[in-house]
């Protein structure tokens, strides 16, 4: 048991666990950044520690200064949120060896899924189907070559170490592997401080499913499954629970799978493991598991009912998991939508800033979590997340049109947001029959792109 | 000779060099074309390339690498040619 929570994180999700250790009845310790003073979650936690300069290396990854907070504080637990140190082994045992609570999983299952090479193997032996893909790490371009050549191309070379979109690259043929390979290499070394490579191949039109478990180190249930096929530089901009594209024998397998694995590794904790979709032969393929909650939990948590982030807390307080797979049902279907302080029209260019006001969306089956007040100035420094809108309805239609009335409703002055861009998405075809796979929004983004560069250079002419 | 300032367009952090291993962009008393690019500056997980928009010779840099920075505060001394 504990009963003060330090948040080893910032944003909305800051504010997301202060809420739930609020309603649990914990005290609650925000830790913050010199560019963070003024944050929300800095006014409502009991206590806010600064742990450093804005630069994230020097404060939200700083595990002694974090770890200080927490003995300066006397706070007994530490929740990490997403992101930052939250999928980092070395945090979580840091956190153990000075006698506190981590809210996640043990340091070893951090580090079995968190290497994506030994995640496959680790499936592999769970019987979860996986990518096909090279036998663990590659080591130079003579072993990558010839793993390329088996696994058929295209093929992606990913970083071990990586993760969250970041450190892929694609190879369409032979003749430019090489020098993908390279890259990737150095990326790798770059990014992550390891360049340890594998090989996947390309699915080029899979949609991205993603299953929610939660575990207490001895049974496993899932949440069922999220969709998140649109995606722009493989950030998901808009989720979705259930997803549109599954039937229910083919759900079943894929929950029950994610269930398998994770009770292979003893789970603790809430985590998601992700999964491509092949449409044309209902196949799924696992690529990866975040041990950590994500940012799109809240659709979960809005067609089961489950409180995600306090049933973690719960968990990591020694509770045995209140819920048997039986009580697990959903209802409806729900939506998140991504604001970023992002303008769709000039490339997604980051747009921080003062915000002079705003109207959050209301009424029925509407959720907001957010960070942002009127006079909040978004600071350039880190993630470009400003809000998560989401609804729910007793359909995937009825949800849509809520989401419509939801985003005319929302109005944000000070900043340009990616909103426009999901009233416009709420609103096609395609998405309206969920007919899009993971690179739907990239060619959507460029044919509009290239269309008004054509408008643009007709009207050159006609001047 | 003129001195000119190159300012930040943006605001972020700014680096010096392409990659933490990598060595910086520009020293000081380099010489510098107009259009090189002299660092980065990240802004929410995006980077972007800052250019000299003069020639000659650098003088000195002044931020620091890793720096934050805000919108027209001067990274760059040049002695323009």
């Amino acid at each position: 048991m504990f009963d003060k929570l330090l948040v080893a994180n910032r944003g909305e999700i800051a504010v997301r666990v202060v809420r739930a250790a609020k309603e649990l009845g914990l005290r609650t310790v925000a830790v913050f950044s010199d560019a963070d003073k003024d944050s929300l979650v800095v006014r409502m936690a009991d206590e806010a520690v600064n742990i450093g300069p804005p630069q994230a290396a020097k404060s939200y990854l700083n595990i002694d200064a974090i770890i200080d907070a927490a003995g300066k504080t006397g706070a007994d637990a530490i929740h990490p949120g997403y992101g930052f140190l939250s999928e980092n082994a070395r945090f979580a045992e840091a956190v153990d060896a000075a006698g506190l609570v981590f809210v996640g999983p043990t340091p070893e299952a951090i580090r079995t899924m968190g290497d994506k090479a030994a995640a496959r193997e680790a499936a592999k032996a769970a019987g979860v189907p996986i990518v096909p893909g090279s036998e663990g790490e590659v080591g130079d371009l003579d072993q990558a070559l010839a793993a390329a050549r088996c696994i058929g191309f295209p093929v992606m070379l990913k970083a071990s170490a990586g993760g969250g979109g970041r450190g892929i690259r694609v190879a369409l043929d032979e003749p430019s592997f090489e020098h993908q390979f390279h890259m990737a290499q150095a990326e790798a070394k770059a990014a992550f401080g390891s360049g340890a490579l594998y090989l996947e191949r390309f699915l080029s039109r899979a949609r991205h499913l993603e299953v929610q478990v939660l575990g207490d180190g001895n049974s496993v249930v899932h949440c069922f499954e999220r969709e998140c096929s649109l995606q722009r530089r493989r950030q998901k901009i808009w989720e979705e629970a259930p997803s549109p594209a599954i039937n229910a024998a083919t759900r079943h397998a894929l929950c029950e799978s994610a269930v398998r694995l994770a009770q292979r590794v003893r789970y603790r904790g809430a985590g998601t493991l992700e999964y491509l979709y092949d449409d044309a032969t209902r196949e799924f393929f696992f690529i990866e598991m975040n041990t950590r909650i994500q940012v799109e939990h809240p659709i979960t948590e809005m067609i089961t009912g489950i409180d995600l982030v306090r049933e973690m807390i719960r968990i990591a307080q020694g509770e045995p998991l209140g819920l048997l797979q039986a009580d697990i049902q959903t209802r409806g279907a729900a939506i998140e939508v991504r604001i970023n302080a992002e303008d769709p029209d000039r490339n997604f260019l980051p747009a921080p800033g003062r915000i002079a006001a705003i109207t959050w969306p209301a009424g029925p089956g509407v959720r907001v979590d957010s960070m942002l007040y009127p006079g909040y100035t978004v600071p350039p420094f880190y993630d470009s997340l400003l809000a998560k809108i989401i609804v729910h309805a007793e359909t995937r239609d009825l949800a849509l049109a809520r989401l419509r009335r939801a985003l005319d409703e929302f109005a944000v002055d000070g900043v340009v947001t990616t909103a426009g861009l999901h009233k416009r998405l709420a609103r096609l075809a395609e998405v309206q029959e969920a007919r899009f796979d993971t690179g739907f929004l990239e060619r959507l983004l460029t044919a509009q792109t290239s269309s008004a560069s054509a408008h643009g250079n007709q009207g050159q002419k006609q001047a | 000779m003129a001195l000119h300032e190159v300012l930040s367009p943006l605001p972020g952090i700014f680096y010096r060099r392409p990659a933490p291993e990598k060595p910086p962009y520009k020293e000081d008393g380099d010489p510098v074309a107009d259009g090189d690019v002299i660092g980065l500056i990240e802004v929410m997980k995006q980077f972007t390339e800052v250019h000299a928009d003069a020639g000659g010779k650098i003088v000195r840099f002044l931020v620091e690498d890793e720096a934050p920075i805000e919108p027209g505060q001067p990274i760059l001394l040049i002695e323009a040619a």
